[in-house]
């Protein structure tokens, strides 16, 4: 069951990863990038039940935590100028 | 014996429900034909899938060490991946991310 | 074993095909969140490849803050690349061939993976860590053993190096007070010579993205405008991401729980000061990403970051020396409690760690503050 677990996941992440080089544009990117670092989350779950280790579930638990700062930085520092205000706004796309 | 049969049964259908969530998200991410449905497909699936996963690991999970520590990642998930989520879908209406799927590329 | 071998092939086929696409991309930031993305494929390889240290230090690192600094900077210079002209692209793409190629053949000298007869398994050193560093440090995670104790001289070059780059980044891009105050009678002087003044001219520049009175405001003079302009955003902030707002106030100290478990737990897990320390700087960033870098700066006073930034390396080289006053080599720990070495290793091993870790947070800290008041005031 595990193993069908690992499979399913590796088919999702790779769909995932599809989504996330055809795009178009950011918006579409960064949702199938966050998808799939929960993808990553369990994956690395189920890697630790498998072989019965449980510190392997500190990194799932590391990604669980700062898997959005990366999104949030993309919006914050290419979106919501406003905080960070900067003059080169038109090339910054 | 007959409990830990039960036991087996109760996570493997937990882990077949959460991988048919997250393989059927993963579609809907790839195969729906603009953000916003991308975005309800992926983000919602993401976390029962997630969520129904981590609970079928969490049975077979052998020892509190193991446990607790899927615990705190399931819990950890269902607060930051809508959140992501929900930051993302709001950013792009505010950037003008528009519904209609098709002219997205011309507007580069 | 199948099934590690599949997970073994297709993660690397998902990792080759993120090279080829971030390759592809023209648009900088969708390139940058493509590594991210990489990083999160060679995560999950490391884990598979029982690596968890590694991986640890990728997962902190590269989802965490990297990406982050990225972005940083590529605000600071454009987002888009040149197109390389064709004739020009034959010089790479021979080096890239060439490169290849010899790596391919060198490859052919590697051992099977998991073969038990390698020089690597057979070396009396790797015995010599794997067994006796039980003994001698008494530490479970031999990667610690080796990285704070049988090599710490190497670990504290490493550290130095990372100070050195706290220090640089911060000299180069940061704008004290008094070159803001010249650039400003500078920029004064400018606009009553000529005909136009340079502030207005940004202004409608400025206006063309946001609206006509946030241009009005950005002609204003310098000082007051950064203030008006903060408050606006953060009453834009309140209004709009809520629910981000929340979850990353309740996230947030788990963040600095987790790094805290990382850093003190580094002897047993996954783990140590480096990756503490990165953790720590991705909590403090995300805090500064939602609410501004002004809510962080209440907190932790510029002052204060750069002045912790040497500590850690003072904290390190200062037990070395600390040992060598107690009768023993520079970084002996055994000296640190006397006839219980492997007490000494262990509170040695632990202060180290926390110095690398205080380090490298206040020099992530630093960094990212830097890049981001660089865009703020350009």
């Amino acid at each position: 069951m595990l193993a069908a677990a690992v499979i399913a996941l590796l088919v999702a992440m790779a769909l995932t990863l599809v989504r996330a080089f055809v795009g178009p544009r950011l918006y579409n990117r960064l949702l199938a990038i966050n998808v799939f670092g929960t993808k990553t989350v369990l994956f690395i779950s189920v890697v630790g039940v498998l072989s019965g280790r449980p510190y392997i579930f500190d990194i799932a638990l590391l990604y669980a935590l700062v898997n959005f700062v990366s999104t949030i930085a993309v919006l914050r520092l290419t979106h919501l100028d406003e905080l960070l205000p900067s003059s080169d706004e038109g090339t910054a796309r | 014996m007959s409990l830990s049969l039960l036991i087996d049964i109760a996570s493997g259908a937990l882990l077949l429900a959460g991988c048919l969530l997250v393989v059927s998200g993963a579609v809907g991410l790839l195969r729906l034909p603009d953000f916003y449905t991308r975005t309800h497909a992926g983000s919602l699936t993401d976390a029962a899938g997630a969520t129904l996963l981590l609970l079928g690991l969490l049975l077979q999970a052998d020892g509190w060490q193991s446990g607790v520590r899927l615990v705190l990642i399931m819990l950890f998930l269902l607060v930051t991946s809508p959140t992501a989520a929900h930051a993302l879908a709001q950013a792009a209406r505010r950037d003008g991310e528009r519904l209609p799927a098709g002219d997205d590329e011309g507007r580069r | 074993m199948s099934l590690l071998v599949l997970m073994d092939v297709s993660l690397f086929t998902l990792l080759l095909a993120t090279a080829l696409a971030i390759t592809r991309l023209r648009a900088l930031y969708e390139a940058t969140m493509l590594t991210a993305l990489a990083g999160l494929l060679s995560a999950s390889l490391f884990v598979v490849l029982d690596a968890l240290d590694v991986a640890i230090t990728e997962a902190a690192v590269g989802t965490g803050i990297s990406t982050v600094l990225f972005i940083a900077a590529l605000r600071l210079t454009r987002s888009r690349e040149a197109v390389t002209p064709r004739r020009r692209l034959w010089s790479g793409g021979a080096v890239a061939v060439l490169l290849g190629a010899t790596l391919l053949y060198a490859a052919q000298d590697l051992p099977p993976f998991a073969e038990p007869d390698t020089p690597v398994q057979t070396n009396p050193v790797t015995q010599t860590y794997l067994h006796e560093s039980q003994e001698d440090i008494g530490v479970p995670n031999t990667v610690a053993a080796v990285l704070a104790s049988y090599r710490g001289y190497d670990t504290l070059g490493e550290l130095v190096v990372i100070f050195t780059a706290g220090v640089t980044v911060p000299l180069l891009l940061l704008r004290t007070r008094r070159r803001a105050e010249r650039d400003e009678a500078h920029a004064g002087e400018e606009g009553a010579e000529g005909g136009t003044e340079p502030g207005t001219e940004h202004g409608t520049e400025h206006g063309r993205e946001h609206s006509a009175e946030h241009g009005a405001e950005h002609g204003a003079e310098h000082g007051t405008e950064k203030g008006a302009e903060h408050r606006s955003a953060r009453a834009v902030v309140m209004s709009e991401y809520r629910v981000l707002r929340v979850a990353s106030k309740v996230l947030m100290p788990f963040i600095l729980l987790f790094a805290c478990y990382v850093l003190f737990h580094g002897d047993y897990g996954p783990g140590g000061g480096f990756q503490a320390g990165v953790i720590f700087a991705a909590g403090f960033v995300l805090y500064s990403l939602v609410f501004g870098i002004g809510e962080v700066e209440r907190v932790l006073p510029w002052p204060v970051m750069l002045g912790l930034v040497p500590v850690g390396v003072l904290l390190y080289a200062g037990l070395g020396v600390a040992n060598m006053a107690l009768g023993g080599a520079f970084l002996d720990y055994d000296t640190l409690v006397p006839g219980h070495p492997e007490e000494g290793q262990h509170y040695g091993i632990l202060i180290i760690e926390t110095g690398v870790g205080i380090t490298v947070a206040a020099v992530l800290i630093a960094v990212y503050y830097s890049f981001a008041n660089r865009g703020a005031r350009r």
